[in-house]
């Protein structure tokens, strides 16, 4: 194991599982038919079933199932045929119903697994012990009123999906990949949106730590954890923390906390300190939700393909290296840019474009891949120009930062500026007549048996031909002249 | 079984019931009564008897995704016993 | 009079234009002006002016000869369905003032069909009773009165006001819920009609939650026919109700008057408890005879974990009532006891809203669910519920229906069997059996006491088989002629 802590006592090791709460892709809500839309004015998306209005009733949304059998099967996981819906009850301001809808003793996916890569290159497998569908709270706002909580519930009710690791864990860094290739199964599969910063993807994190060899020791989770590096930083934190209660002689308490991350440590959360009851027990308002073996596998015949499937074909559709694919999958939305570039093109060339002077340029200008300046079929068609011989690769960065600029085809920049390359051998041989005439003394040189001048000449040249001319004609025609 | 008030005061936290002492006392024998009574379903066998779920005559039906509900602010805020323009409000919550 | 009448004969009366709908709900309102005071069971009375208005619209489709099943009929509905506009109490302070945006998917069928709703009945806090005696808005008074004998008795419950409103004359016909009894024990008590239909038949949404997997809507009407007519205006698929059935409703008021010669009656040995009373006894067996007269074959069935219906009813029925409950703390809807805190509104407005009852159920509830617990109780309970359901199947592959009293006892004195629960629950022994099964029944008066108090029997079905049970309750009310009328009628004295 890599990461330990080195305590007074001796290494520990921390043992980590993680529950993400992803809130589903869908138009509305798992139970009633609001919107789920994102942002909208207070309470504006609620029904009288989300604010749990005498007489009320859940009828569930098709779609949520899909996607939350989807998701199971994008996890390599078990798709459960029957599942239930039990009531989870407790109080709290945010939950109108006194319970929430959740899936406990029958989850609609089973055990499944991520493969994670760490930055040594190394990949490990995490083990997913269930995927179920339950529905989201509202929000409580606390900064409007000195004595007062506000209450909004238009996320109240909206579908999320619950995924709960194995407590496999064992570094901060696993926890981050394994957020970040869950965040990009979840993108591909259009389940979830996987989007931190609004909510809609949210961890809590079990920690707990132990000497080698030990079974596992007490653990706290920390609760609505909101990015993947606060998730690491609390880990570490948290782990650190109670290594420290364990040194001193005393007992970590089995309780939830949250991770403050202006202060960078976890503290116990006030508001769930009761001992929990939740007196789960089958949603009398909805039967046992059965689905069939037919219908799942047609979700799995059309899934898209995942990024792990999608990495390795690019190597060998494409040829290029491991690394590289790796970071075109990483997004779907760069991965199909790519596609569209290396289809029936040189794949080699396509990466270095995309990784390179692509990549370059959305930083510079606050772009992302979607709404990029420049489009896939036009920086295909640039390296089709390059192909074909029309423009050199110099002359091609220059067409490119003027796509970028323009947003203009390349054939219209190179028409535009007259960039086509020069290979006529008579123009070439004219530039290269003219540089050794100016350069009579450096001839010279050459000729007695300084080699590396070569270089010099093909510069003169090519800023004589104003970069245009075709690089290779130059130096054979260059070679010749200066030999003979 | 017997209920204690111990057992008593917590059921009545978490149902969030506020009992004094001496209601809690008539609460308990009341409950103890009644679950006296009800012990008599420990004499019923049922090795092997799942548990009704539901009354397992229909399955259940799944609505298409469409937004068809919400936007009707005016009416699931009208009954309520305090608000503050488009909010429920409550008592400060400490998280 | 016009507030004697059936549904089926007033119907026949506003389409004769022998009256008119808003001659037939004035006399009504007149009747409840009367004797509203003295029953208690009404809690909301609807305005004259939108009552008229209702009734004027229905003449109006008279008139123009498209007038619809139920139009022009004065009704009650028991204050736990969600009206719109109109105050819905579940006879709870916790919802004294509430006044739902939103009409229950029942009521609106009701109002499609013409109904004119006359007002909110009476009902026990939550329809959590058995004899209308935990309304926070007061007992219902049972119309009937022993004979030489003044002392008030209980109309049954929980829809104890729906049943004395019809027995009285104010009301034709009434809307009851049904969780372990509701429906059937007060119509029992009160000398009516009360059906309950297979759970999924009536949607349940907009109905304030009781327990949910028992709650059931129904009529309560003063004739068979009555209530196949109503059940067909408040019966079909409702697609915001998951547990709704989108069974095709009959035509159930075609049910009754049918031949039930050559239907098998089943007796069920359980139900001849120990300590049961000879008249109620007495009227079992005469009514089997009818039966057998009617042609029916009369056969000896068993049905061997009756006996353990109601503890596993009042397991079952608390732990999903201790959590449908859990929606009236005091936030958006209802009453708030305020408090410093977010837990202190909670527990003061829970304890102070609900009633004793209401209080110690719930507390009941979340007791059998609570960590540790769940699985002695709630878990077990739902087994044996298992086993209840199974002795019906079994008993239906034997019989048609079968036939049973629907209480252990006549209407009972206000102040009597109140300080034991489990006395009290006994009320229930009968009609809890079909109620865990979801299999329909309904309740048919048949006789008088020898106190001279109504007796009803109990008719239970198969699944979505409510005809039969209207068929065989049709024969039994046919042969049973009752006629009687309670002491406090709209009619009697004016």
């Amino acid at each position: 194991m890599s990461y330990v802590i080195e305590g007074k006592t001796g290494s520990w090791e921390i043992v980590v599982g993680l529950e993400v709460h992803a809130q589903v892709v869908s138009k509305s809500k798992l139970f009633s038919g609001a919107s789920t839309t994102f942002g909208a004015e207070p309470n504006s998306q609620v029904s009288l079933i989300d604010a749990a209005f005498p007489g009320m009733l859940p009828v569930i949304n098709k779609e949520c199932v899909v996607q939350a059998v989807r998701t199971g099967l994008g996890l390599n996981a078990r798709i459960n045929l029957e599942s239930r819906f039990d009531r989870k009850n407790y109080f709290y301001a945010d939950l109108p119903q006194g319970y929430q809808i959740s899936q406990f003793a029958h989850p609609i996916v089973g055990e499944g697994t991520i493969e994670i890569e760490l930055s040594s290159g190394e990949t490990r497998k995490i083990g997913i012990t269930r995927l179920h569908m339950e529905q989201d709270a509202g929000k409580l706002i606390h900064d409007q009123d000195p004595t007062k909580s506000m209450v909004d519930l238009n996320r109240a009710g909206v579908a999320l999906m619950e995924i709960v690791s194995e407590p496999d864990i064992r570094e901060p860094e696993e926890a981050g990949a394994y957020l970040r290739k869950l965040r990009q199964i979840l993108r591909y599969l259009g389940t979830c949106d996987g989007n931190m910063e609004e909510g809609s993807m949210r961890a809590d994190v079990n920690v707990s730590v132990r000497k080698a060899g030990e079974p596992f020791r007490t653990r706290c989770e920390i609760k609505n954890v909101n990015s993947i590096r606060f998730v690491m930083q609390a880990i570490e934190v948290e782990a650190a923390r109670q290594v420290e209660i364990w040194e001193n002689g005393g007992e970590v308490d089995q309780e939830t906390r949250l991770f403050d991350a202006a202060r960078g440590e976890t503290r116990t959360m006030r508001s769930k300190e009761d001992a929990h009851d939740y007196r789960y027990f089958p949603d009398p308002d909805l039967l046992p939700l059965v689905i069939e073996q037919g219908w799942v596998d047609a979700l799995k015949a059309a899934l898209p393909e995942l990024p792990d499937a999608k990495r390795t074909r690019f190597q060998s559709d494409y040829g290029i290296p491991f690394y590289d694919a790796g970071v075109l999958v990483a997004e779907q939305s760069v991965a199909d840019f790519y596609e569209t570039i290396a289809k029936g093109r040189d794949g080699k060339l396509a990466v270095s474009w995309v990784t390179g002077d692509l990549f370059a340029a959305l930083n510079r200008t606050g772009k992302t891949i979607e709404t990029s300046p420049v489009s896939a079929e036009a920086l295909g068609k640039m390296l089709d120009l390059i192909a074909d011989g029309t423009i050199n690769g110099k002359i091609a960065k220059e067409v490119f930062e003027d796509m970028v600029e323009t947003g203009e085809g390349p054939d219209a920049i190179v028409e535009k500026k007259g960039l086509r390359q020069v290979t006529d051998t008579g123009v070439i041989d004219a530039a290269i007549d003219a540089v050794m005439a100016k350069n009579a003394d450096k001839v010279t040189e050459y000729r007695s048996g300084k080699d590396k001048l070569f270089g010099f000449f093909v510069g003169q040249v090519m800023k004589e031909t104003k970069g245009k001319a075709n690089p290779a004609l130059v130096n054979d025609a260059l070679k010749a002249k200066l030999d003979g | 079984m017997s209920l204690d008030l111990a057992t008593t005061r917590r059921i009545a936290k978490l149902a969030r019931i506020g009992l004094e002492d001496a209601e809690l006392e008539t609460v308990r024998q009341k409950l103890d009564g009644i679950l006296g009574w009800v012990d008599q379903l420990s004499e019923v066998d049922v090795e092997g008897v799942p548990p009704m779920v539901g009354t397992e005559t229909e399955a259940l039906r799944q609505r298409d995704d469409a937004v068809t509900d919400g936007n009707c602010r005016d009416a699931i805020l009208s009954c309520a016993p305090e608000k503050s323009g488009p909010f429920y409000t409550v008592p400060k919550v400490v998280e | 009079m016009l507030t004697g009448l059936t549904l089926t004969e007033a119907r026949a009366g506003l389409a004769a234009r022998k009256f008119s709908a808003r001659e037939l709900a004035q006399a009504h309102l007149d009747a409840i002006g009367r004797l509203n005071t003295q029953l208690n069971a009404y809690i909301t009375v609807i305005s004259e002016q939108d009552v008229l208005a209702a009734a004027d619209a229905a003449d109006a489709r008279y008139a123009s000869g498209d007038a619809r099943l139920m139009d022009g009929l004065p009704v009650g509905v028991k204050d736990l369905f969600c009206t719109k506009g109109v105050k819905t109490t579940a006879a709870s302070k916790i919802l004294a003032n509430f006044v739902p945006p939103y009409e229950s998917s029942v009521t609106a069928r009701l109002l499609e069909a013409g109904s004119v709703f006359l007002g909110k009945t009476n009902l026990d806090e939550f329809a959590m009773g058995s004899a209308n005696i935990t309304s926070a808005f007061g007992s219902v008074l049972n119309p009937w009165k022993r004979q030489g004998d003044d002392s008030a008795l209980v109309p049954g419950g929980s829809s104890g006001g729906s049943a004395a409103a019809v027995a009285a004359g104010l009301a034709l016909a009434a809307t009851g819920t049904d969780t372990g009894g509701s429906i059937r024990q007060p119509a029992a008590f009160c000398g009516i009609v009360g059906l309950k239909p297979t759970y999924g038949r009536c949607s349940r949404w907009g109905t304030i939650a009781f327990a949910s997997s028992l709650d059931q809507a129904g009529p309560m009407t003063r004739s068979v026919a009555d209530a196949g007519l109503m059940l067909e205006a408040m019966a079909g698929f409702d697609e915001k109700d998951s547990t709704s059935s989108n069974r095709p409703v009959p035509e159930f008021s075609k049910a009754v008057g049918k031949s039930v010669k050559g239907l098998r009656v089943g007796i069920p040995a359980e139900y001849r408890a120990p300590g049961m009373p000879e008249e109620i006894a007495k009227m079992w067996e005469q009514g089997i005879a009818w039966l057998r007269e009617a042609g029916c074959e009369v056969v000896d069935v068993s049905l061997p974990h009756t006996k353990y219906g109601l503890a596993t009813y009042y397991i079952i029925a608390p732990a999903e009532c201790s959590s449908n409950l859990a929606r009236y703390d005091g936030i958006r809807f209802g009453e708030r006891k305020d408090a410093a805190t977010l837990d202190g509104i909670y527990e003061r407005t829970r304890a102070e809203g609900f009633g004793q009852e209401v209080r110690n159920r719930i507390l009941m509830g979340t007791y059998v669910l609570s960590a540790g617990y769940y699985d002695a109780y709630y878990l077990k309970a739902q087994k044996v519920r298992t086993l209840i359901k199974r002795d019906f199947v079994q008993a239906f592959e034997q019989v048609d229906v079968l036939l049973t009293p629907t209480a252990p006892s006549a209407a009972f004195a206000q102040g009597e069997n109140m300080d034991d629960p489990v006395q009290m629950y006994l009320n229930d022994i009968f009609t809890v059996p079909a109620s865990m099964a979801g299999v329909p029944a309904m309740s048919v008066p048949v006789g008088l006491d020898s106190r001279g108090l109504p007796l009803g029997l109990q008719i239970i079905g198969r699944h979505f088989d409510e005809e039969t049970v209207l068929s065989v309750g049709g024969a039994l009310e046919a042969a049973a002629g009752f006629a009687h009328k309670p002491a406090l009628h709209a009619e009697a004295g004016v």
